[in-house]
């Protein structure tokens, strides 16, 4: 596997896609897959994962962990999360800066945290945790949030460098959701994107967002179920100029589109990593 | 876990936030910003809802045909109470409703429909054989290959993939035409109990019905009993009780892994 062909763009794998991928095997550079959909013990997801693994590089993207919980990650998921990566030997391993279970109930969704010194040396000392038995470095990924809490003390931008500097983790810039935090709190995308501790960026997601209007105040929701905004895009060029290209992704989660669809968008984020990188995606 | 520096301000905060995420009314925790519009209460109803509506899509998905059968709307009015009440302990969604079907059997506004558990159970059956372990399924000629006094004292394994579900109620029926049917058929004159047999010998779900008394037949083999003993407890127990038939419905839906002789228990 040479190192271009990981500097390319990756789609999440849907099971909608499995069996078209298995047989045109499409020119995109790797896939993505949500840990928690690889625990059970057997049956398809396996079966076909075992075979897209077989001939693309995979990512491995928990959305599970609870890397945030201030009474301890979700329990004995760090070992469940070690099959999948022991199994599949991915070339990424990633989960968010969020949390989502709380004394043993699973809030099935990616919480907020508030930035402070106290989050931060409890989201540090989880992630030391994860990468121990992991044995090896993840990449901690910005969340897209609705509410902010009283008595924040840092800004994301300064906790998510702490955060990489403390734990020695990489970061996986969602551009989407500083798409979604940016209206939601009314500050400037691009203001964000200047103080982001980039030098950390290990992976970089894309994906739609939903607006939702109402009595004059809209809020951004983070779908993953539409094409990538032309707001999002144009921050991803810029990104990509200004700090250099890394493994971009494609998400789509919901109201599955054609496999056709999707990586039309794979092919225009390639298009643009091997404008600014002089990458031959063929050449791979 | 040593305790924390500053660290109970955080729990307390996510204890109050993961109480109002799951409760019924509306209620904002303390603790979030409320200077900035759109409203908290807004703000805050995004993750109420981004919780609720993905545990209803999933156990939307995880049982079609009892949604089906109470319609859109009452599914996911009724998918709510559960979720308030037996809220997901595991982060691997995959686990997540186990306990619908009595839960069920608990809700009186679906009283009218005395079947709906057991064809929860049966699709939670069919949803458990997706994810569950991988096994080759035993071919029934390595039975016709063992010495006729060899049958009696032999075990066989079951696929870790298969469930029986026994019914006062036509589940296999039901969920049959409304599965593959685009108008359900009416329930048959002879509205009797079926029981469902689900199995995986490969990558595809089966459901098919059993015949009579051999779910006790099965009930016998997976505690271990030989298949002699076990045909005389589902002969006991069952008059209509048919071996031949049994057997012949249990490996050709690929719900028999292996054939041992011994005398372990």
């Amino acid at each position: 596997m040479t190192a271009d062909r990981l500097l390319r763009a990756g789609a999440g794998l849907k099971p909608e896609h499995q069996r078209h991928i298995l047989e045109a095997r499409p020119d995109v550079g790797w896939f993505e897959v949500h840990a928690e959909n690889y625990m059970g013990a057997g049956g398809p997801p396996h079966h076909f994962l075992e075979r897209v693994r077989a001939l693309y590089p995979l990512s491995v993207h928990g959305v599970g962990l609870s890397i945030g919980s201030a009474n301890g990650m979700a329990p004995g998921h760090l070992g469940r999360l070690k099959s999948v990566v022991d199994r599949y030997q991915p070339f990424i391993v990633s989960e968010h800066l969020a949390w989502s279970t709380h004394e043993g109930t699973f809030l099935n969704d990616l919480l907020p945290l508030p930035y402070t010194e106290a989050t931060l040396s409890l989201v540090a000392r989880h992630v030391d945790e994860a990468q121990t038995v992991l044995g090896s470095r993840i990449l901690i990924e910005n969340p897209s949030t609705y509410l902010r809490f009283d008595g924040e003390e840092m800004p994301e931008t300064d906790f998510l460098r702490a955060l990489a500097r403390r734990s020695g983790c990489g970061l996986l810039l969602d551009v989407n959701n500083v798409v979604v935090s940016a209206a939601n709190h009314g500050f400037d995308p691009r203001a964000y994107l200047d103080c982001f501790p980039h030098e950390h960026v290990g992976e970089i997601h894309l994906a739609g967002h939903a607006v939702l209007e109402s009595d004059g105040d809209a809020l951004y929701v983070d779908t993953h179920d539409r094409t990538i905004s032309t707001e999002v895009w144009s921050l991803f060029r810029d990104v990509i100029a200004r700090r250099g290209v890394s493994p971009t992704l494609i998400e789509w989660d919901s109201d599955v589109p054609a496999w056709l669809d999707l990586e039309a968008e794979v092919h225009q984020a390639q298009s643009i990593l091997q404008t600014a990188g002089g990458l031959d995606a063929r050449a791979a | 876990m040593p305790a924390q520096p500053d660290g109970n301000g955080l729990a307390d905060l996510q204890h109050r936030f993961a109480h109002a995420v799951l409760q019924a009314p509306l209620e904002v925790p303390d603790g979030i910003r409320h200077d900035v519009r759109p409203t908290r209460e807004r703000r805050f109803g995004v993750y109420r809802n981004n919780v609720k509506a993905s545990l209803a899509a999933a156990l939307a998905a995880r049982f079609p045909v009892v949604e089906r059968l109470v319609g859109e709307e009452f599914f996911t009015a009724m998918a709510l109470v559960f979720i308030e009440q037996h809220p997901p302990r595991s982060p691997v969604l995959a686990e997540y409703g186990a306990a619908f079907a009595s839960f069920l059997e608990e809700f009186d506004p679906a009283a009218d429909l005395p079947y709906l558990p057991d064809i929860a159970r049966l699709e939670w059956s069919r949803y458990v054989a997706f994810h569950s372990a991988d096994a080759s399924a035993a071919d029934i000629g390595r039975l016709a290959e063992l010495p006729p006094e060899a049958l009696g004292s032999v075990r066989l394994g079951l696929h870790p993939a298969m469930a029986v579900i026994a019914s006062p109620w036509p589940i296999v029926s039901v969920w049959s035409t409304n599965t593959h049917d685009a108008t359900p058929e009416a329930p048959a004159a002879d509205w009797t109990g079926e029981t469902a047999l689900v199995t995986r010998p490969h990558l595809d779900v089966l459901v098919q019905r059993l015949p009579p008394g051999a779910d006790l037949l099965v009930a016998e083999l997976a505690q271990g009993i030989a298949l002699g003993a076990a045909a005389d407890a589902a002969s006991r127990a069952h008059d209509g009780f048919d071996l031949a038939t049994a057997l012949a419905t249990l490996f050709g839906a690929g719900a028999i892994t292996t054939l041992s002789q011994g005398s372990s228990s």
